[in-house]
């Protein structure tokens, strides 16, 4: 398919990442490559085929993760609290939300 | 003779028989770390003190514990996207820039608790995103055969650590080929278990269903042995499977009598260098005379490998980078006035090329209206892939093919175009697609004097036959070549 740099400015507003102009230009050729590469799987008659969903073994599927639902030791509010850009009285600040 | 001439179990051995002491060794793995990096840039921090504090409480702790663990003293090096308490977890990335981890990896965990010391964290592409170690936030890393050709990536600092005899073992992390491509053009080992063999609990997410931590080493023992540590069930990650773990040093045999080994011909065609062809064929041959038996297989659907991989492993990296917003750790951008602004300007500023563009890529798969054409799609294919393995392994117990298409290549020389550099993992990102266990195993240089390694892949848990066949490989074809920058310690 055709991708424009349209396109890619509306990909980069729904990724949250604001891209400058020099970038979009650049950006929109090489994305176009990519999808015209992937789209080789057209090729391929998938209509009968289950698609395999994550990536586990039939070992990994049979094993069991199921746990009691019980209270356990976590961070904490000082530790999880401690790698935050702006913390301000036990939570995250940030900027206005509208 | 130096200490690296020894394996995991004989350096172990002398330091608990107190032949020489932890801290000797571990001091020799930090200078040579920081003597090397200017050249290589392999580190992207050196813990000096952390470690010397460590292998000081090892020795005073020789003669009073009941026992030793199995990596009493070694020294280890640990990729900068695998979580170490007390050290930096930056992915090679200026989004999580000085993001300090308040917890252990499981399989740093369980390496500490086995007596293993790790001296630093090392450079990779950011996110583990490239396969030349290019894309990092903080520099290349620099192959020890040739500093201007790149290591390979994404694990390209732990294989150059390793390659340069800084220390006898590293982790990495493989999601399409990180662990054994780097391997490969640095002359090492890199094995990347079955997928739910290692925890991936505090190894940062790239793409969920692809993603394992994998083990570089000079030797298939060390391998082995690091794996039987690090390996098995953790109920931290739900991914791992309730499966045995071997003692898989233990089970090594210099042979590959028994073992069918399928080859399938079609791959070793367009694309390929001829010399890693020959040294590949040659290896064949080598197996052929250890005992093996060698087979014909077909992998039908191999030539989709790439694109399926690059649709379902952008995907979920978008979907995983969505939690780099500025607001828990990392790093912000400052000036935003409100929420939104925050989110793109942050991501914007913190993240680099690569990362933006597989993130675009995976936001473009998954949405609205492409989502069954692209991603539903590439999920099918997927399952096309793993049935091809399932039928080739009918017909034989490993498959030998290439790890990378070609030696080592020049630093600059695929940047500019994202779907060439796509293409060097040929080989690789079809392993992850089906789960299974792969190795690359070095086979030989190329006439410019570049390692080259062939890739050995298995059934799912099998991870033996894979160690046996390098083991057995290793000990008949020794890569008996030093790169010219390198410790000898």
């Amino acid at each position: 398919m055709l991708i424009t740099e349209a396109d890619i400015e509306k990909l980069a507003t729904l990724a949250r990442l604001e891209i400058t102009e020099e970038e979009r230009r650049a950006l929109t050729p090489q994305i176009a490559s990519i999808i015209a590469y992937v789209e080789q799987l057209n090729e391929l008659d998938t209509s009968e085929v289950e698609p395999a969903i994550g990536g586990l073994t039939p070992e990994g599927e049979r094993t069991p993760t199921m746990r009691d639902d019980e209270v356990r030791p976590s961070l904490g509010q000082k530790v999880a609290l401690e790698e935050a850009p702006d913390p301000a009285l036990g939570y995250f600040r940030v900027p206005k939300v509208l | 003779m130096s200490y690296l001439d020894c394996d995991l179990e004989e350096l172990r051995q002398k330091i608990v028989s107190r032949e020489v002491s932890a801290r000797e060794i571990v001091a020799r793995a930090l200078d040579a770390a920081e003597k090397l990096n200017e050249t290589l840039n392999a580190f992207l921090a050196i813990d000096r003190r952390g470690a010397e504090a460590r292998a000081a409480e090892l020795d005073q702790s020789l003669g009073k514990l009941p026992a030793t663990g199995p990596l009493f003293g070694i020294p280890i090096a640990i990729k900068d996207n695998i979580c170490v308490r007390g050290l930096q977890t930056s992915c090679g990335s200026r989004i999580l820039g000085d993001y300090h981890p308040p917890y252990d990896a499981t399989a740093i965990e369980r390496l500490r608790a086995a007596g293993a010391v790790i001296i630093g964290k090392t450079n990779c592409d950011e996110f583990a995103m490239g396969s030349s170690n290019e894309n990092s936030a903080y520099g290349p890393v620099r192959n020890p055969w040739d500093i201007e050709r790149v290591p390979g990536g994404s694990s390209g600092g732990s294989a150059a650590a390793v390659a340069a005899r800084i220390v006898p073992i590293a982790l990495g992390s493989d999601t399409g080929g990180s662990v054994r491509q780097p391997a490969a053009l640095c002359g090492i080992i890199g094995l990347k278990p079955t997928y739910g063999r290692i925890s991936r609990y505090g190894l940062v997410a790239f793409g969920s269903s692809l993603d394992q931590i994998g083990i570089f080493g000079l030797r298939a023992r060390d391998v082995a042995k690091v794996l039987s540590v690090i390996a098995g069930r953790d109920p931290h990650d739900a991914t791992t499977a309730d499966v045995a773990v071997p003692d898989y040093a233990a089970q090594l045999v210099p042979d590959a009598k028994g073992v069918r080994l399928g080859v399938p011909r079609a791959l070793f065609g367009e694309g390929l260098d001829p010399e890693v062809r020959r040294a590949v064929e040659g290896a064949i041959e080598a197996y052929r005379d250890l005992g093996a038996e060698i087979v014909e297989v077909e992998l039908p659907h191999a030539k989709y490998s790439i694109a399926c991989y690059y649709i379902i492993a952008t995907a979920e990296a978008s979907s995983n980078l969505a939690r780099y917003d500025g607001v828990r750790y990392g790093f912000r951008a400052e000036e935003a006035d409100e929420l939104i602004e925050m989110y793109r300007r942050t991501r914007d500023q913190g993240f680099g090329a690569e990362v933006k563009r597989r993130i675009m890529l995976g936001t473009f798969v998954l949405s609205s209206g492409y989502y069954e054409a692209y991603y539903r799609k590439a999920q099918q294919v997927r399952t096309l892939i793993r049935e091809d393995f399932h039928r080739a392994f009918a017909r034989c117990d490993a498959i030998i093919t290439p790890t990378s298409p070609t030696p080592a290549f020049l630093l600059g020389e695929k940047t500019d175009d994202p779907l060439k550099m796509y293409l060097s993992d040929v080989y690789t990102c079809i392993v992850n697609l089906a789960g299974i266990p792969g190795i690359s195993v070095p086979c030989g240089l190329s006439s410019s004097g570049l390692p080259i390694g062939m890739q050995l892949v298995s059934r799912h848990w099998d991870e033996s036959t894979l160690l046996r066949l390098a083991h057995a490989y290793e000990l008949a074809h020794p890569l008996t070549a030093r790169p010219p920058v390198a410790a000898n310690w």
